[in-house]
């Protein structure tokens, strides 16, 4: 499956980021079990990487379709997509936890409080966003740049790619946004996934948001601030890296 | 046109999660193993016997025993229940015995057993502005702090102890509503947390309450029956398998395993022994000399007064 080829490298990176938080929170003497706070950082990231990773290779071939083909009901799919930005997230973690409980229609899978079933919901959550902004990337780049290249003997597909290379910064810029809002998300992880550990502390469905409700609804402020702190880190983190990643293309 | 949205939104939706969750297969092949080991039982409980850190320190034993996993999903009572309903548990452990009683009559619940209690107590700010401190009964703690219109947080989601507060308001013969009354929708901790910030009273779990004592400015007004109070504060928690007629895919093997083996004299022993800031939190009753057979049928029954 292609899909897995591309989930692996996103799973791979996870790896260091989680070393990296375990080191930094090892430094401020907390009342964590030992691999309590990597575990969880581990699951937030597998499960909004592995969702944004699923929802680009969804939204920006979408994007582009809807770029550069017209047709009629195409104000209608926009507008669409454009509500889907503000859908709020506990609606989106009941419909896919009707989706997926034994009662609904994917049932037999027994997906319920599983990170798949956290995937799904964060896919549902940052695909919007992510078509909507590479969309508007795309339509932003300006008919010189398809014309030129399709004057210069460019196929269709050699437009789309100069196209695509000019929107880059507002496709990262997409794909920032969505994985902004899958791994901030806490109503529906919460609802499908369960914010299940094991009783050795290790996570299974618990993400950083997820604990850090829990945290609070125990009245331990100072830990639910920490974790907050961790997932401030992991998002500035995960925004230099893409930023990096983008100026790197700029110079070849 | 507003129609055709839907329609085209419904598409999009089942298109989406149709496929994800071939994808999804993928990423799933961690624990799932051949034959009982190395199988999970979800149990939805409630946020009173989770947030003390009683299943933590006792599930350990278990997984040892049987080398399984469990994932315990807290919910509060009622969102445990309906869970279960949907056949997304296999065993629940719940205290409301109303709600329990008809979960078994409709059907989705076998095998009941009494499991373990400790009390509520009605807690409330040291000052104490309706003068409830001492007083014996609860019922007329709550009619004075009704009219005293001394703010009351509620917890307001249908969990255990917003049952047993409900209950209460309705023997005390007051309907219990106005600024001074606040439903927060949150669990035990946030409740407590909630009326420390607005110098309220409220119904807690003993369990709760003490392993929050240190974040709280609040004190115990009204006691439960464990420090002598009135029984009508009792807290019950009860275990039940999720009936595997109903739902198949329920793990009935491994939830009847972890009842037995959580109303055993050893798991109630631990049970007995936890504690926080040194005191102990649940009573354990599954092991007893004495047949208390309505422990397994909804209260009050009896075989010449059913129907079905």
């Amino acid at each position: 499956m292609p899909v897995e080829s591309v989930v692996q490298p996103a799973a791979a990176l996870v790896g260091p980021v989680v070393v990296l938080t375990e080191s930094a929170v090892a430094l401020v003497d907390l009342p964590f079990r030992e691999g309590y706070v990597s575990s969880i950082v581990y699951v937030s990231l597998y499960v909004s990487l592995i969702a944004v990773t699923l929802s680009t290779l969804f939204s920006v071939p979408v994007a582009i379709f809807l770029g550069f083909t017209d047709f009629p009901g195409k104000g209608l799919v926009k507008s669409v997509i454009n509500t889907g930005m503000g859908f709020p997230s506990v609606v989106v973690g009941l419909l896919v936890l009707f989706a997926v409980s034994n009662q609904g229609p994917l049932g037999s899978l027994e997906l319920i409080f599983t990170k798949e079933a956290m995937i799904m919901s964060q896919f549902v959550l940052a695909t919007p966003p992510i078509t909507a902004i590479s969309l508007a990337a795309i339509t932003g780049v300006s008919d010189d740049v398809r014309d030129a290249a399709r004057v210069l003997g460019g196929t269709r597909l050699d437009a789309a790619l100069v196209v695509l290379k000019e929107a880059r910064y507002g496709i990262a810029t997409a794909i920032l946004a969505g994985f902004g809002r899958a791994i901030s998300e806490v109503g529906s992880v919460l609802i499908v996934g369960g914010n299940i550990t094991s009783s050795d502390g290790i996570s299974k469905t618990r993400t950083l948001t997820t604990a850090i409700q829990l945290e609070a609804r125990q009245g331990q402020y100072e830990t639910a601030m920490v974790l907050g702190g961790v997932l401030v880190a992991l998002v500035l983190a995960v925004n230099a890296v893409v930023v990096r990643f983008g100026d790197q293309g700029v110079q070849r | 046109m507003s129609i055709h949205r839907r329609e085209v939104l419904t598409a999009l939706g089942t298109g989406t999660l149709a496929g994800l969750a071939g994808c999804s297969g993928l990423t799933g092949e961690e624990e799932q193993s051949a034959g009982v080991a190395g199988e999970t039982l979800t149990l939805t409980t409630t946020t009173s016997t989770y947030d003390t850190g009683l299943l933590d320190e006792i599930h350990g034993d278990f997984e040892d025993m049987y080398g399984v996993s469990v994932e315990a999903v807290a919910q509060g009572t009622g969102a445990a229940l309906e869970s279960a309903r949907n056949g997304d548990a296999d065993v629940v452990m719940v205290h409301a015995r109303g709600l329990e009683d008809e979960f078994m009559s409709d059907g989705y619940g076998v095998n009941r057993r009494d499991l373990m209690f400790n009390d509520f107590v009605i807690v409330g700010p040291e000052d104490d502005p309706a003068g409830i401190e001492g007083t014996e009964s609860a019922t007329e703690a709550l009619v004075a702090i009704a009219d005293a219109e001394a703010p009351f947080v509620s917890r307001g989601d249908n969990s255990g102890t917003h049952t047993k507060e409900l209950n209460l308001w309705e023997e005390a013969g007051v309907d219990p509503g106005g600024d001074w009354y606040q439903e927060t929708g949150t669990g035990m901790g946030e409740a407590l947390n909630n009326a420390t910030q607005q110098g309220a009273y409220t119904l807690s779990d003993r369990g709760t309450f003490i392993s929050q004592r240190s974040e709280i400015d609040l004190v115990i007004l009204v006691q439960g029956p464990i420090e002598d109070g009135p029984e009508i504060l009792s807290n019950p928690y009860g275990i039940m398998a999720v009936n595997p007629g109903v739902h198949e895919n329920a793990n009935y093997d491994l939830a009847m395993a972890y009842i037995g083996w959580i109303t055993s004299p050893e798991a109630q022993e631990a049970i007995s022994e936890y504690q926080m800031n040194g005191e102990q939190l649940f009573f354990p009753e599954a092991v007893s000399e004495d047949s208390d057979f309505q422990q397994y049928v909804p209260e009050g029954w009896s075989s010449e007064s059913s129907d079905g």
